[in-house]
């Protein structure tokens, strides 16, 4: 892929649909309103929208990447396909056993989710392999016979098969599978050994079962899209994004759609990588705050932090362990619910508090005046005069500002006697705050830091919040990058094809086979590289290895990338993982390999450093605002400078506003921004 | 609201303070040895002021700890008065009494200091591996047979580490490396909380946390008093019996709602067991406080002025208040037990509100093979010693079902069967609801589970038996049917009704039918399509739903 094709990315989230079109040499971008109903048709309106904007023809376009939120929003509303559950005989319960856990510690009204395929549909089969892959008891063949024909009689439209360690021997998986669809040839089917060969039989389950479910329905929208493109003339072709920050093609995204489930956000932070390489930033910590939500990730010597965790519909949003667990390979990040939408209300002992729920695109902030009228952070954002009413979102949507006000008084200054300005305040600080409690806590969980650390902030809603953000974490610069209205879908323009696979086996270091080891890696290997190359026929591949590690007895393992894999190179690995993580290892204690993955990705090199740039006079302001500054909480004259005239080495003195299409940056009293070769605006703190 | 600090700077100050804790909390959290710790959450963290009341606390697993811990601070300071203390000082103790009721639990307290003065305390709680003595096990009949004890003491001296307790330590414990590596945990979580706190109060120009504990504890006091004003003033007692050790217990409670205080009183309550059942009082204090703020203010953070409003009694020598040295290991399964006899007393105050009784003590399955226990050392092919969570069902609630096979008031979560199965020789053949478990009503109560397990080798395996509800089932409420009691037979067909070690035969396996929970309300007025939906999804039998919900 070089740059001089025409390609446009389209990352459909929450409330905005965001497309960005690159013309190798410049870049255009657009932002509509998400259509939750038929997501395709923000997404042909807005692609409608840039390519005028570019005077370019649908058939112009190369290739389309592309990042949804439809298969989140099938899990969250439960619109995916009626899925059965093949399981062992005696856990069908598994999946709604679940972690046996009450994720509220002090609500004796909480409620489960449901589980995605209902106790009459999780069917079970004589069979029994053991944790070691042996076989305790054989496949009952004649019961999975007769279980295609209740299949057939109980209408089901996709069937997820997961057996005891079938992450070790999936033969009985790969059988029961011929079977079926030797009854049903049409039948979608998922095994757990190739969705996810992990150990955990309630996750690996979770995980298959959410695969299967969403199936269809991904099939039919990529359908529905792809006729969509067709109309409009285009025949490019279609690329999609995953949560592990990497993209795939279609066929990949139609067998294991829940690989696709966070994609969007993932493609912001691939965006905030190529602006930490083009900085030269060893340690950098990417903020992406939009309508819903805000997202924060580590990124250390360019390298996001990685997981296998995942959660999707959480049933008390943003609360650990009330959603459905989905092992899929991820960029870390940490979610919270605070966005522009977010709702300010006061609790019973006075305080201001925000989110988690949003008030979205629908009904969406008072201001949007569409009918929402509880109080936002876009509103608080709004009265405290750091937006301009005028050009919110590109100029889509106008602002009302008395609405907002009354908003904010009936809802928080009037219930707890702060007047409305202050009360704006209170809801900024505490939603600023609560980002930074939420980064700080996810550093400690990873053994890392803020120290030294610059925020790269991009999404419609943080670069207002990003240099009290910054403040509250001890970091004293901040990058908002070219085009941060729109983060995601500039980063799908730099992922690169990818697939990472998964072998649960449980080795010890103390009684290492070498030779076991390297076999796996190959058929891991051969296993990615026949998906990759579909993406990516001739490209040059890199390949990352990593172990899941523990000492034996522990419950938790850690990751840890290996370079090599003898039994002495992976005991340093882990230890000083370990020691990173812990600030100590533990002598004599034995140390085991639970899992291993291979990911494999076209080799991208990532964005050159930035050329310096000579300093400039200071720009003129192309006007002045009364806004309230988010350091001093005092009132002040702020000038405003638009980003596109800005001259790169020119530094624009806090108390500011930066103004471009799809957002705003503001620079507190005591920071000065700068723009830098790249484009990208640099904040930092002044000395002293 | 106050004199220095303006109202959105206490806010601010607030929020930073609990991100305080929970960043001390998950530093341990990540450190943890013990299954119970790093899996199930059985930790606590918090920081206290100069008085020793607690400011803010990391919500954490378990009650049990978060409670009692509290409380233990204020005996390391009668013990060891603030003005004493000096930088790097740290101070431990697991004496059952005044930490959080068992051995294996380990209380650190480290002084915080800020320009040569003691501004605050962290205190920190962990359940460690082992504390030597009889183990894990429901039979100790003394204090003594159950471990190491360690009175209040230093742990470290102006950053000195106290080794020779930390020799003492290692001399008599199983795992000598993992114990002492849990104690330096303890310690270091402490000190992350007092470096995240300095740093609070330089950014904010703060010399002393007073003024926002004050804010913090008033405010929450008078949240608790306005939740407390609006409930029907008097008096109300309820009781339970449970299974016991050697004999059923009875558990008595009265609670008082005064204007502005909750009171418990166990008067009433059976005197102490000869085997580890017995709670200390912090253990009972504890749970008691954590069924009245579930019950009446779930919302109010916990802290010295949410925990002052709810004051906990029991005569002294009754089991809810065993002296020393009665043995205390397993002090949980009566202690988890308390919730229910306060929703039970408050349902008679205010109806229609609180949930039936559930399962409550947890149905962990401690499975052995070990010389000395389960046979000879020749006859054990591969030794073992593990514990996994499991819970039967909880109860009813007046519009919903129970919950079933989920921990209450406890907060653990299991540990799944192909992680057991990898490291040990166990094969669990059969982990399942428990259909017609859940006791009958217009809500049903939440369904207990049938786990099936055995020893894949030929070799016979112990389980401790501390399982309540075999005896005495989880009652319903308001008309609802009693949840079904438990069960632990084998395979072959004998029953073991009674507490203790039983030993699973080679190639025999061993069942656990878990209890459910009770019942809310007449079986009979249960939405039709309700009793249709748990026939066919099998939760109930058509018998029970023909005879128990008189369907047709």
């Amino acid at each position: 892929m070089t740059h001089s094709t025409t390609r446009l990315a389209v990352d459909i989230g929450g409330t905005f649909t965001d497309l960005v079109l690159d013309l190798g040499e410049r870049s255009l971008s657009a932002k509509v309103l998400t259509t939750h109903d038929a997501p395709e048709r923000g997404v042909l309106e807005g692609t409608d929208i840039v390519l005028k904007q570019a005077g370019l023809k649908p058939a112009d376009l190369d290739l389309i990447i592309h990042g949804t939120t439809l298969i989140t929003n099938a899990l969250i509303e439960r619109k995916g396909a009626r899925t059965a559950l093949v399981t062992t005989e005696g856990f069908r319960d598994s999946l709604e056993i679940a972690y046996e856990h009450r994720f509220e510690q002090y609500d004796i009204y909480m409620e489960r989710p449901e589980p995605l395929a209902p106790r009459p549909l999780r069917y079970e089969v004589p069979e029994r392999v053991a944790a070691d892959g042996s076989v305790l008891l054989p496949l009952d063949e004649a019961a999975v016979e007769r279980l295609a024909e209740r299949l057939v009689a109980d209408k089901v439209e996709a069937v997820a098969i997961c057996f005891l360690h079938a992450y070790q021997n999936d033969a009985h998986e790969r059988r029961a599978r011929e079977i079926i669809a030797r009854r049903i040839p049409e039948a979608v089917i998922a095994i757990s050994s190739e969705v996810c060969p992990e150990i955990r039989e309630y996750e690996r389950t979770s995980t298959t079962v959410a695969n299967a479910y969403v199936l269809p329905v991904v099939e039919r929208y990529l359908r529905r899209l792809d006729a969509g493109f067709r109309d409009l003339g285009t025949q490019a072709p279609l690329l999609m994004i995953m949560s592990s920050g990497g993209i795939t093609t279609v066929e990949t995204a139609r067998r294991f759609p829940v690989r696709l489930a966070e994609s969007g956000p993932a493609g912001g932070v691939v965006m905030a990588l190529g602006v930490a390489a083009q900085n030269g930033i060893a340690k950098a910590l990417s903020f992406d705050m939009g309508g819903t939500t805000a997202k924060i990730t580590l990124i250390d010597d360019l390298r996001p932090q990685y997981s296998r965790h995942f959660e999707v519909a959480r049933a008390a949003r943003f609360v650990k362990g009330s959603g459905i667990p989905v092992r899929i390979p991820v960029i870390d990040m940490v979610e919270i619910g605070a966005g522009g939408g977010s709702i300010a209300r006061t609790d019973a002992l006075g305080r201001i508090t925000v989110g988690p729920d949003s008030a979205g695109s629908v009904p969406g902030p008072a201001s949007y005046g569409r009918g929402g009228t509880l109080p936002t952070v876009t509103d608080a954002d709004l009265l405290l005069g750091w937006l301009d009413p005028k050009r919110f979102a590109g100029g889509h949507i106008d602002l009302a500002p008395q609405a907002a006000e009354s908003a904010i008084e009936s809802f928080v200054g009037g219930r707890i006697g702060l007047e409305r300005t202050r009360a704006a305040y209170g809801i900024a600080e505490l939603v600023t705050e609560t980002m930074a409690s939420a980064a700080r806590v996810h550093a400690v969980e990873n053994g890392k830091d803020m120290v030294g650390r610059t925020l790269i902030a991009f999404g419609g809603a943080a670069p207002l919040h990003a240099a009290r953000l910054a403040q509250k974490l001890g970091i004293t610069r901040v990058v908002i990058p070219v085009g941060a209205g729109v983060g995601s879908a500039h980063g799908f323009l730099q992922a690169p094809i990818s697939y990472e696979v998964v072998r649960s086996r449980l080795v010890s270091l103390a009684a290492y086979d070498a030779a076991f080891v390297t076999d796996l890696f190959a058929s891991m290997r051969a296993e990615a590289e026949g998906v990759v190359r579909l993406g990516a026929p001739k490209a040059d591949l890199r390949e990352e290895r990593t172990a899941y590690m523990r000492y034996r007895g522990q419950g938790h393992e850690v990751r840890v990338p290996i370079a090599d894999t003898s039994s002495e190179t992976m005991r340093l690995a882990f230890e000083a993982v370990y020691r990173a993580l812990y600030g100590r290892i533990i002598p004599k204690l034995e140390i085991e390999v639970v899992s291993w993955t291979l990911s494999l990705s076209e080799a991208r090199g990532l964005p050159a450093r930035a050329a310096s740039v000579a300093a400039s006079p200071a720009p003129a302001r192309n006007g002045t605002r009364d806004l309230v500054d988010p350091v001093s909480g005092k009132t002040v004259d702020a000038g405003v400078y638009a980003r596109d005239t800005l001259r790169p080495g020119a530094p624009v003195q806090g108390p500011a506003i930066i103004a471009e299409a799809e957002t705003s940056t503001l620079i507190p009293g005591g920071f000065t921004a700068i723009l830098n070769g790249a484009g990208h605006v640099i904040i930092e703190r002044d000395a002293g | 609201m106050n004199n220095r600090l303006g109202e959105i700077e206490s806010q601010v100050l607030w929020n930073r303070l609990i991100s305080v804790v929970e960043e001390q909390a998950l530093t341990l959290v990540r450190t943890a040895f013990s299954t119970a710790a790093r899996e199930a959450g059985d930790i606590s963290a918090g920081v206290f002021d100069r008085q020793g009341r607690m400011v803010a606390q990391a919500v954490t697993g378990t009650p049990g700890h978060v409670n009692t811990m509290a409380r233990a601070v204020r005996h390391f300071l009668d013990a060891f008065p603030i003005e004493t203390l000096k930088q790097g000082d740290v101070l431990i103790t697991n004496d059952p009494w005044k930490g959080t009721g068992h051995l294996f639990d380990l209380t650190v307290v480290s002084p915080t200091f800020k320009d040569g003065k003691a501004v605050a305390l962290f205190a920190s709680t962990t359940h460690v591996v082992d504390i030597g003595g009889i183990g894990a096990s429901p039979s100790g009949r003394q204090v003594y047979h159950e471990g190491l004890q360690i009175p209040l003491m230093y742990l470290a001296r102006e950053g000195r580490m106290n080794e020779d307790l930390l020799g003492i330590v290692r001399a008599n414990v199983r795992e000598p490396v993992q114990v002492v590596g849990d104690i330096y945990g303890l310690a270091a979580c402490n000190d992350t909380g007092s470096a995240r706190l300095i740093e609070m109060m330089d950014e904010f120009g703060l010399n002393d946390i007073d003024e926002l504990a004050d804010t913090i504890i008033s405010r929450s006091r008078q949240a608790m008093v306005e939740a407390i004003s609006k409930l029907p003033r008097g008096s109300w007692s309820a009781s339970m019996t449970v299974d016991g050790f050697e004999a059923p217990v009875e558990l008595k409670g009265t609670l008082t709602i005064e204007a502005d205080v909750i009171k418990v009183d166990y008067t009433g309550t059976s005197g102490i067991s000869s085997y580890a059942i017995n709670c200390p009082f912090c253990y009972t204090d504890a749970y008691t406080a954590f069924g009245v703020k579930c019950a009446i203010a779930p919302w109010i953070p916990n802290n010295a002025g949410t925990l002052d409003s709810i004051i906990v009694s029991a005569p002294e020598g009754c089991i809810l208040n065993a002296p020393h040295p009665a043995a205390v290991y397993a002090r949980s399964v009566l202690g988890h037990m308390l919730p229910d006899i306060v929703f039970g007393c408050l349902d008679q105050a205010i109806p229609d509100t609180f949930p039936a009784e559930g399962t409550s003590s947890l149905w962990n399955l401690s499975l052995v093979a070990a010389h000395g226990q389960t046979g000879h050392a020749s006859e054990i092919k591969t030794p073992f010693n593990v514990t996994t969570f499991h819970s039967g069902g909880v109860g009813a609630r007046p519009r919903l079902d129970g919950l079933s096979a989920t921990p209450f008031p406890s907060g653990v979560r299991n540990v799944p069967v192909e992680v057991t199965e990898s490291i040990t020789p166990i094969v669990v053949w059969r982990k399942e609801l428990r259909a017609d478990s859940g006791g009958a009503g217009r809500q049903r109560g939440g369904l207990g589970q049938i786990m099936e397990v055995s020893n894949r080798e030929d070799s016979p395996m112990g389980i401790f038996h501390r399982f309540e509800r075999v005896k005495y089932p989880a009652r319903g409420r308001a008309g609802g049917k009693d949840g079904a009691t438990g069960r632990l037979s084998l395979k072959s067909g004998k029953q073991f009704p009674e507490k203790g070690l039983h030993i699973i035969p080679p190639g025999d396996r061993i069942i656990i039918e878990m209890p459910g929970g009770g019942g809310y309300g007449d079986p009979k007025a249960r939405d039709a399509s309700l009793v249709a939906r748990d026939v066919e999804y099998g939760l109930i039998s058509e018998q029970a739903a023909r005879e128990v919900y008189g369907s047709k």
